[in-house]
């Protein structure tokens, strides 16, 4: 009896098939996902950045917690934060670069390559413990020069298409390229995990998709005007809440 | 082959709980070619097992047109405290199993 009632009552409720059918949604599917933390599969790059977390990348590197302890109250807020004006660089940094800044200075790590999927754990670990918080990159005194050059690379017509970021995620949000959604330019969910790309990436990534499709050279990650246009994002929007790690279609 | 695995820490006796997972696997098709044409070859998860009470309570074959990462939620029914054991492996032989327990009251 008892074995028959334990394979009784079984049946399968969902597997999520190819990308392109969801790629073209409305991003109801996407978001689904993303509301429940057991079916978000950004969650793996979440546990893969807790682990590193407590891990010494060398042998005589301190681990991330062995500093800032654990990063539910030391990180809460932070990447919120963020691209955040450095006062002793002068220029913004983004989050990546800043985590990547404490590997090479106080780890004495070679720096995580972007896009490497450590890179993005550690980063997606980092914003988890903002979620639901305020955006709040700040681009007053120094960093409203930076601000401004966001601003204006994003109102700037580029590549063989001729084509403004503005243009699109500004005028057009809503409306259809192609088959999909245009979205509004919104930074407070990244790292995402994007169903088209079957994997977790960054805005770097996202923004170099966009611009390949305008036919323009792409920024580089490292690039200051990547920098600059995550951090007019960020700031412009001052009401936006904290989304990472989201799922985008 | 990591994953995320989730089920209730408790359940009452008779009732269904839901087991969730999501592996985290490529699941190239075998379809697709690299930058320079050579193909890419079929890397995919090939079965999942769920036992509970050390019956076999869930069965999945994958095929190559299943999504990277991929998820699955299923119901058993409760029936007493024991162990709920999932199991995979992939076409390259690699395997991986994770038990957790489930207290029914």
């Amino acid at each position: 009896m008892i074995k028959s009632s334990a394979i009784a009552f079984v049946f399968l409720v969902l597997v999520l098939v190819g990308s392109g059918v969801l790629a073209q949604g409305r991003g109801d599917d996407a978001r689904a996902m993303q509301a429940d933390d057991a079916a978000n599969p950004a969650f793996l790059w979440v546990k893969r950045g807790e682990d590193l977390w407590h891990v010494r990348p060398g042998p005589d590197a301190k681990a991330c917690a062995d500093c800032h302890g654990a990063a539910e109250a030391s990180m809460r807020g932070v990447s919120a934060r963020y691209p955040r004006y450095e006062e002793n660089l002068r220029r913004p940094l983004a989050l990546d670069q800043k985590i990547d800044q404490c590997r090479t200075e106080r780890q004495n790590q070679p720096r995580l390559t972007p896009e490497n999927d450590d890179a993005i754990a550690l980063a997606a670990y980092v914003g988890l413990q903002s979620r639901g918080m305020p955006a709040t990159a700040n681009s007053d005194g120094p960093s409203a020069a930076y601000f401004e050059g966001g601003r204006r690379l994003y109102e700037t017509r580029m590549g063989q298409l001729n084509l403004s970021c503005a243009q699109c995620h500004d005028r057009l949000v809503g409306e259809r390229l192609g088959g999909s959604i245009i979205p509004p330019a919104r930074v407070a969910g990244y790292p995402i995990y994007r169903l088209d790309w079957q994997g977790m990436g960054s805005f770097a990534r996202r923004l170099r998709g966009c611009m390949i499709g305008i036919r323009a050279e792409p920024f580089l990650p490292d690039s200051s005007e990547r920098v600059m246009l995550e951090f007019y994002l960020a700031a412009r929007e001052k009401d936006i809440v904290i989304e990472t790690p989201a799922v985008r279609p | 082959m990591r994953a995320l695995i989730n089920i209730p820490k408790t359940a009452k006796q008779g009732e269904a709980f839901e087991i969730k997972i999501i592996i985290s696997h490529p699941m190239e098709t075998g379809h697709r070619a690299d930058d320079v044409g050579k193909p890419i070859p079929r890397h995919i998860v090939k079965e999942l097992i769920c036992h509970y009470l050390g019956d076999e309570v869930f069965r999945a074959e994958l095929h190559p047109a299943i999504s990277a990462n991929p998820y699955f939620s299923f119901f058993a029914l409760a029936d007493r405290t024991g162990p709920v054991v999932l199991s995979w492996s992939d076409d390259k032989g690699a395997r991986a199993e994770e038990s957790m327990t489930i207290s029914v009251e």
